[in-house]
Parts: C-alpha cells; sequence; structure tokens
C-alpha cells in the first residue's frame, strides 16, 4: 500500500530534517559559541565608567591654584514618561520656562539610560529647595558631579588653562579612550599640557542590567585611580605682583630663574576666567571672548611676536664681541643720523650722542652706534648669535601653540621675498626693527641667558622637573662683564633708558626696547589717536648671581623705560621679598 | 459504545510513545520554571504550575484516547469536524484577544484555543473522507478534500489571525491527501498549477498581513536590518542558543529569559532558553528525544492495520514533524517566527492537552494494529 510507502519516506524525511538542524545547532553553539556567548555578556552587563579624582596644581609655595568642588545638577531619570511630569510646577522650580524643559526633554537619545539634565549648576539654595520638594515630583533626582573651580580667577589663567568637555578632536584621539563621558578636559594651558597625568584612570562599575535598561545588581567595581598632583614653578604673589604692575595695560610677562629655567610668573593680558568655561561657556560668551578687541585668548608671552627693538642690540654687540669686529673701547660718533646714497637712518636722539662706546651705547641706547656694527657684521654673523640664544625658535613651553618669531638672514630674503638682501635693512635690523621679531618669551630666555653667563635652559612650568641644558654660547668672560655692567648702567646709570627700573632692595639690570608700530613714523608730528609704540623692558637681578630674569611687553606702551620698566622692577622686587621669606621660614623650619 | 480494556492489551501500550512526552514535558517545566525567573521582584509566575497541572489533565485525556477502539472515531468524525468548525467560527466573533490574535475562547475561569484541539479532529475528519475514496484519488475527490479540510479550516484560522496554525494545518491535510495517493497526471497539473499561482496568491496572503507579521517575514530574511526592531527577536533568540555553547551555562544560570533579553521565553522560545542552560550537548538529547518520537509515529503509520489509522497516525506523526521543525527552526533563525509553540515543551494547555491526546490516538492505534484480536 502506497501509504503504508510513504511512512518510511517520511522517516527518512525527518532524519534529514533533524540533521539539518543539529547541525544548524553545532553551528551557532560550537562555530560561533564564543561570539553569542559575548553578545549575551554585553547583553546584561553595562560598564560604566568612575571619574578619576582630577589632581590639583600647586603653586612653588604649595598654594592651590584649582579647586575640586561638587557640582549638581537637577535631572530627570529616563522612563519618566512626559505625562507624569507636572510641567508648570517644574518650571517653577527650576526657575526655567516650560518650554525649555520640553526641549531638553525632547533631544534625549531615547535608547539612553542616563537621566535627562534639566539644570546645571545649582546653588547650594536650589538644591536644599529641590531636595525638599523632591517628592512631589518622581523622577526628578540631583546628580553630584565634581568640577573645576579656579579661585584666582583670572590671575595666570593663560598659566594655568582651563576644562571644558573634550571637542570632537580630542575625543577621535587614541588616548581618549581614559576619558570618562560628560567629564571635563584640559584645553589649555597647564591644564591640557599635563592632562593625562592630572587626570588620573577611570574607574569601572559593572552593572548587570534587564532588557528594560533596570539596574540589578552592581557585580565589580574597580576604583579610579586620582590624577596626580602638580606643584608649578611660578611664584603665586609674584604673579599677582607682576599682573597688577601692568595695571590695565595690555601685555605678556615672563620671569624665570636664569639658573635652572623655571617659570616663576608667567602674565598675558588680558586673560580670560577659567571658571566660566567649566561648567559651559554659553555661545554669548564665547563670542565676546573672541570679538573682544584685547583678544584675551591669546597668549601674549608665546602666541605674539613683535620687533625686539633695541633689546636686540644686546645680541648684535654679543656677535661684535664675540667675532672680534670691535673692542670695548670701540667708539663712533653719533651725529643723529648716518647716510647710506639717499637714505638716511635716524639715532632715536635728533641731536646725537657725540662720541659713544659700546657700553654708553647700550645704556642710552644710541641707534647710529649698532648702525655702525651693523655694517661692520653684516646680517648673517648677527643671525647665527640670535640663533644660537635661541632666537627664531619656539622656546618649548608647550602650554600652547607658539609663535617662533623672525631672525631674517641674506638666504632667508632670497628665499622668501626673492630679493638680494639690502644694507639699509642690516641697519634696521641692528637696532631690532624692521623683519626682526621675537616673543616675549625668546626675549626672557635671552636675558635669562645673559645673566647666567650663556647658558640656555629648557625653560619648565614643573618644579621638580629634571633641570635641562638646551644649548650653552661659549662667551668670552669678558663679553658677559661688559654687558652685565652695561645692562646695570641701563638702571642705574645717570642716563640710563631704564632708570625706572632702579629698585632700592636689589641691584637690577635690564634693557629697554621700543617696538615701532608701523602706522606711526617717527618724522610725523605725534598723534594722539595713532597707536603708540610697543614697550619692551628685558632684566635680570641681582646683577652679580641673578635668581629672576623677566621680560615685558606692554602693548602700545611707548617707550620701554616708561611703561615696562615699573612693572619689571614690582615684579623683581615682590619675587626677591617672596624668596627671602621663603629662605627665613626655611631656616626657621630647620 | 462498549470500553473494554483487557490485560492483553494493556501490556500493548508503547512505552515510548508514553515516556518520551512525558520526559519532554517534565523539561518543558523545568525550562518554563527557569526562564520565567524574576529578576529583581520576588514574584515568580506561576506558569510552570499551571503547566504541570494541565500535564496531569493531559496524562487522563491520554489514557482516555486509547481505551476505546480507534474504529468508533470514524462515526463521530463528521460530527466533531462541523463543532470544531464552529468553534473556530465562533473563536473569531466571541473570543479574546491576546497579543494582536482572537485564539481564545473562555468557559467560565478556563480559557482555551479552539485551533488546537481542532488539529485532532481535522486530522480524524480527513482521514474518514480519505479513507471512503479509492486511492488513488481523482480530481474531483482531491479538489473536495482540500477544500473540506485545506481551504475552509485555513480560511477560519487566518481570520483569526493565527497563520501559524493556518498554514500548519493546511500542510497536514495535504500530506495525507498525498500519502494517500493522487492520480499522477493530477498530481502533475496541481503543482503546475501552484507554481504558476503562487505569486497570485502569495500577493494576496502578503496584503493581508496584520504589520506584526509582515515585519516577522522581513526579520527572517534580513535580520541584521535593525536588530533592535524586527530583527530583535531572531537576534536574540541566537544569542540565547550560541551562548550556551558545549555544555550550556547550567540550570538556572541562564540570564536571557530572566533578564527579558528574549521575548516569549516560555512558550514559542522556550527551547532557547533550554540550549542556554543545557548546551549543544543538552539540545541534541532534546532532538534525539522528539526524533524518537516521530519516527515511532511514522512506524506506527506503517505498521497500521487499515487506512484510516495509517492515515491518522501519518497525520499525527507529520503533525509534531511540522511543529517541531519550525519551532526549532524558528528559534535558530532558519525559519521566520510563525508564532508556532513546541509540542509537549511550550506553555500552553491547550496545546498540551491536544498533543497529549493526539499521542494517544497513537497508542490506541498500535494496540489495536493486529486483526487477531477482533
Amino acid at each position: 500500500m502506497s501509504s503504508k510507502k510513504t511512512a518510511q519516506v517520511f522517516t527518512y524525511i525527518t532524519l534529514a530534517v533533524f540533521c539539518v538542524l543539529a547541525l544548524r545547532l553545532w553551528q551557532l553553539q560550537i562555530l560561533k559559541g564564543d561570539y553569542y556567548r559575548e553578545q549575551s555578556i554585553k547583553n546584561r552587563i553595562r560598564v560604566v565608567k568612575i571619574p578619576a579624582p582630577r589632581g590639583i596644581i600647586y603653586d612653588r609655595n604649595g598654594i592651590k591654584l584649582v579647586k575640586n568642588v561638587p557640582f549638581y545638577i537637577a535631572s530627570l531619570l529616563p522612563d519618566i514618561s512626559e505625562k507624569e511630569i507636572n510641567l508648570k510646577a517644574l518650571s517653577k522650580l527650576l526657575g526655567m520656562s516650560e518650554k525649555e524643559i520640553r526641549e531638553r526633554i525632547a533631544k534625549r537619545n531615547p535608547k539612553s539610560l542616563e537621566p535627562i539634565r534639566l539644570k546645571m549648576g545649582l546653588s547650594f539654595k536650589e538644591v536644599a529647595r529641590i531636595e525638599a520638594r523632591r517628592s512631589d515630583f518622581p523622577g526628578l533626582i540631583i546628580e553630584t558631579e565634581v568640577t573645576r573651580a579656579y579661585p584666582y580667577g583670572k590671575t595666570a589663567s593663560h598659566l594655568i588653562g582651563y576644562l571644558s568637555l573634550p571637542t570632537v578632536e580630542q575625543l577621535r584621539n587614541p588616548g581618549a579612550k581614559e576619558i570618562v563621558q560628560g567629564s571635563l578636559v584640559g584645553q589649555w594651558g597647564v591644564e591640557a599640557l599635563y592632562d593625562e597625568k592630572l587626570r588620573g584612570t577611570p574607574g569601572m562599575k559593572f552593572i548587570e542590567v534587564d532588557a528594560l535598561g533596570r539596574q540589578l545588581r552592581t557585580i565589580k567595581i574597580i576604583p579610579p585611580r586620582r590624577g596626580d598632583d602638580i606643584t608649578l614653578s611660578i611664584d603665586l604673589p609674584t604673579q599677582i605682583a607682576a599682573e597688577k604692575a601692568f595695571n590695565k595695560q595690555s601685555g605678556g610677562l615672563l620671569a624665570l630663574d636664569p639658573q635652572n629655567g623655571k617659570v616663576i610668573a608667567l602674565v598675558s593680558l588680558p586673560s580670560f576666567d577659567p571658571n566660566e568655561f567649566v561648567t559651559g561657556i554659553s555661545p554669548k560668551k564665547w563670542t565676546r571672548l573672541i570679538r573682544h578687541p584685547g583678544h584675551p585668548m591669546l597668549n601674549r608671552v608665546l602666541q605674539s611676536q613683535y620687533p625686539p627693538g633695541s633689546v636686540f642690540k644686546l645680541i648684535v654687540a654679543i656677535a661684535a664681541l664675540e667675532e672680534g669686529i670691535i673692542s670695548p673701547g670701540f667708539k663712533v660718533n653719533c651725529t643723529g643720523s648716518i647716510s647710506i646714497g639717499r637714505w638716511t637712518f635716524r639715532c632715536w636722539k635728533r641731536d646725537g650722542h657725540g662720541l659713544v662706546d659700546l657700553k654708553r651705547a647700550i645704556v642710552e641706547s644710541c641707534d647710529v652706534y649698532f648702525y655702525e656694527i651693523g655694517r661692520l657684521l653684516g646680517i648673517d654673523r648677527i643671525a647665527k648669535y640670535a640663533r644660537a640664544i635661541g632666537l627664531g625658535v619656539p622656546v618649548g613651553l608647550k602650554l600652547c601653540k607658539e609663535k617662533e618669531g623672525l631672525i631674517p638672514t641674506t638666504r632667508w630674503k632670497k628665499k622668501v621675498k626673492g630679493r638680494p638682501w639690502y644694507l639699509g635693512e642690516t641697519f634696521n635690523a641692528a637696532i631690532g626693527q624692521g623683519y626682526v621679531s621675537i616673543t616675549p618669551a625668546q626675549a626672557a630666555m635671552l636675558t635669562a641667558a645673559i645673566g647666567n653667563g650663556g647658558i640656555i635652559y629648557k625653560p619648565s612650568v614643573l618644579l621638580d622637573s629634571p633641570v635641562e641644558i638646551a644649548g650653552k654660547l661659549s662667551l668670552k668672560p669678558s663679553t658677559i662683564r661688559i654687558l652685565k655692567r652695561a645692562m646695570y648702567s641701563v638702571v642705574v646709570g645717570a642716563k640710563g633708558t631704564g632708570w625706572r627700573a632702579k629698585s632700592g632692595i636689589v641691584p637690577i639690570a635690564g634693557k629697554t626696547g621700543t617696538a615701532q608700530v608701523v602706522s606711526h613714523r617717527d618724522d610725523e608730528p605725534e598723534n594722539r589717536w595713532a597707536p603708540k609704540d610697543h614697550a619692551w623692558f628685558v632684566a635680570f637681578a641681582p646683577v652679580r648671581e641673578p635668581t629672576i630674569a623677566l621680560s615685558v611687553f606692554v602693548e602700545h606702551g611707548g617707550h620701554g623705560g616708561e611703561t615696562a620698566a615699573p612693572i619689571a622692577k614690582a615684579t623683581i622686587e615682590e619675587y626677591i621679598k617672596q624668596k627671602a621669606k621663603r629662605e627665613n621660614e626655611g631656616n626657621h623650619t630647620h | 459504545m462498549k470500553v473494554t480494556i483487557p490485560i492483553r492489551k494493556l501490556r500493548e501500550i508503547d512505552r515510548i510513545l508514553v515516556v518520551v512526552p512525558v520526559i519532554i514535558t517534565i523539561i518543558g517545566i523545568l525550562t518554563i520554571y527557569s526562564g520565567t525567573r524574576p529578576a529583581l521582584e520576588q514574584y515568580h509566575p506561576p506558569f510552570y504550575i499551571r503547566q504541570l497541572i494541565w500535564l496531569l489533565i493531559s496524562l487522563v485525556a491520554m489514557a482516555m484516547m486509547f481505551v476505546f477502539d480507534y474504529r468508533w472515531l470514524q462515526r463521530l468524525a463528521y460530527p466533531l469536524y462541523a463543532v470544531g468548525l464552529f468553534l473556530l467560527l465562533l473563536t473569531i466573533f466571541a473570543g479574546y484577544t491576546g497579543m494582536g490574535a482572537q485564539r481564545w475562547l473562555r468557559i467560565g475561569p478556563l480559557s482555551f484555543q479552539p485551533s488546537e484541539v481542532f488539529r485532532i479532529i481535522l486530522i480524524i475528519a480527513t482521514a474518514k473522507y480519505l479513507q471512503s475514496k479509492r486511492a488513488p484519488i481523482d480530481g474531483i475527490t482531491l479538489a473536495m478534500s482540500l477544500v473540506l479540510f485545506g481551504i475552509i479550516p485555513f480560511s477560519l484560522l487566518y481570520k483569526q489571525p493565527d497563520l501559524g496554525t493556518a498554514l500548519m494545518l493546511f500542510l497536514i491535510t495535504s500530506i495525507m491527501v498525498l500519502t494517500y495517493g493522487v492520480r499522477k497526471r493530477i498530481l502533475v497539473t496541481l503543482i503546475a498549477l501552484f507554481l504558476l499561482l503562487s505569486p497570485v496568491v502569495g500577493q494576496l496572503l502578503w496584503k493581508g498581513l496584520k504589520p506584526y507579521q509582515k515585519n516577522r517575514l522581513i526579520a527572517f530574511i534580513k535580520p541584521e536590518v535593525d536588530p533592535y526592531g524586527i530583527g530583535y527577536q531572531i537576534e536574540q533568540s541566537k544569542i540565547t542558543i550560541g551562548s550556551g555553547k558545549l555544555l550550556g551555562k547550567g540550570y538556572l544560570k541562564g540570564t536571557q529569559g530572566p533578564l527579558r533579553f528574549l521575548p516569549e521565553k516560555h512558550t514559542d522560545f522556550v527551547f532557547s532558553v533550554f540550549s542556554e542552560e543545557w548546551g549543544f550537548i543538552g539540545s541534541l538529547v532534546i532532538l534525539g528525544l522528539y526524533l524518537l518520537l516521530i519516527v515511532r509515529g511514522f512506524e506506527t503509520a506503517y505498521i497500521a492495520k487499515d487506512p484510516f489509522s495509517t492515515l491518522v497516525s501519518t497525520g499525527i506523526s507529520s503533525m509534531l514533524l511540522l511543529y517541531v521543525t519550525i519551532n526549532i527552526g524558528m528559534t535558530m533563525g532558519l525559519m521566520p517566527v510563525v508564532g508556532v509553540p513546541l509540542p509537549f515543551f511550550s506553555y500552553g494547555g491547550t496545546a498540551l492537552l491536544s498533543n497529549f491526546m493526539a499521542v494517544g490516538l497513537l497508542i490506541n492505534i498500535r494496540m489495536r494494529r493486529y486483526k487477531l484480536f477482533y
């Protein structure tokens, strides 16, 4: 009977079908078993990163420059439906419009299990008010996070920097794996430079969840490792004194220890308040900062470059002495100007200095003297010494993207401008005008090198980092001696241009400089509306064995001796006082 | 009806057909217990207790199915079929809805799915109709049987809508008809006609599907389309089975069910929960048990003494084969999700009852296969 045969056939079909099922089982459980096991673990285990407390930044006296403070956020649990929320009462409680709340809720990611943040940065008073009425608002919670506070506000903000939410590029960085979502990342200054050190290692919390996203239990916790503290070499009282001395003028100051390159103070004015960035700066405030005519976001010490003016004469003098072109007794008769062909190059002193030697030429900043030795040296030999002392290359402080300045050579001109070098340009360069430009940081570096006898230390903002020597100028002892003596006379000499830096506490050596602002020409009558020249002053003290070297740059400050020298004096005096105080305290404790 | 159980006959009760379904059901109850474990709250849904009670009821029902001579059923076949169709019709109008489909009838505190019991009635009625005709059957008989026992119940079930059962029963009827024998010419014509019309019929069926049914089919063809949407069930089921690996995570150690990643964990996807905890080895044991049961069923068809009992046992065995293949295939992503329970294993009282009754019939047929006893 055929139906009996069919029953037999069906037995074989059954066997075949079961073979297929078994093969599929083998494929799923044996071949791909590891993959599916992992998927099942991923399903139920959620890993939440626990942010690590960020390291504290101290100044050299142990003063806290930053603080970690709690930060309160009013949030809604994600599984709360909109119907359950009494929008009207909630808007009253939080002091924000119903529309704003609705927008925040609408913006959330529907798959996210994170609470919806309604209002950030609650005050203690607001926290207390919300806590008291929590039972009226199901799903309303107060999240606590740690944020950064900068107790000294705008002080040293370019040095310390600030934190904010990471940018898209920062998140793309391979090192970004360590960044906990929603946590803050260093964006500027020390906070950015030593971000990884300060950040620490986030901890991890393994939570078992179900398909509804309910957290069932905590399986494992790996505690976070706190970020390392950092002690900066800056001296806060000196920093404050320096900023105060600028008296609201724009400019920059870099003070460092000429014996090791440690930064004592770094001033860039106008500055910004880092506290504004931490809780998310509003677009309006950001625009105001960016569009501010004073460019508060520019680090003037490292990111702006100007003609060094007469400060550059120090380099020319070194070059001339080292090359043996002149002896210290070499004299030039300054008649107020020098002419080549139809061009006339003036000294700043119209009626001339008369017969001047090197010392007087530095002290009274005689231009004609340097035109003359500039002519004898030639631009390339000047450039050789300028480069050797660290000009034309970034100083390597790495706090931000540094400018490198410009030290022109004949080759440079041919390459960039396509023209030969002219003698007149050597004249300009010899007095630090024309193509030559340097950053205030480079000015401080060259001053420190002169102060310590020719060693170029790699600058650093960390107090305890090993001292690194970037280069050594093998100068004749006489060259250093002559320069130091001349620079001391700049401050204390009868006709010294830097007399305003003269201190009753400490012997200071310095050099003034004035960077011409292009729109303003000497032969035009003084126009009070035209921007004034920039003022430079570089100095070190005490003269014999300096412990501080600095550069001061005042934007549109006019002559260096007038505006920049008093700032240098105030800064140096404060530092010497602080140093004495520290040493006293040290003696007492020992 | 004369009910006699001679001692000799009792000895003829097939042990495999009794023991294997009971073992599978007990494993099923244990798996239901594990799969419905609560994750957080203390309340454990009592599905496993209900299923245990249904097992006891089903054992009685199974016994009742083999105490009488199955030939009595031939007389009752058509009236039973009429009642069955009426119940299906009633379900459409008076049934209550569960999960987007009206499948349940409520009688007092009890609710049951008429379509589950209807399966057996359909097999009996089809067998009765076919055995009254000469094999191989002619065109008119073929058309009659396909309309009466194929298209009519299909339409009623499709309307509920219970597409899974509708297709399943249509297939069972077709298998029984083919098993009985169809004239070759007619068979060829039929196949040609089917191939010609299938696009049109497919289109009509597609249009009649509910959105969730369409999604299931899309999800079957392209599960990676949206792992959190329509492909979710299939993907989660594959994760559940695959994560069991060779030896499984251990009993009560499965996570996919209790943490609710796997939907329908105690009904359609109960096999996945078992596989997660018992691994490849455990799953093979289950496959072996089903294989034993189904092959025993077809063997019963082979040794049955008359065309009616051959047809009935072929119908029951192929029904079991279809349900097991489609359900397990579905959990492993080999078949679309059509909502077919795993016989004896999935939670569901009416289904358990009807499956035990079906096996009871097989036992009945086996017991009375010798003409000698009459």
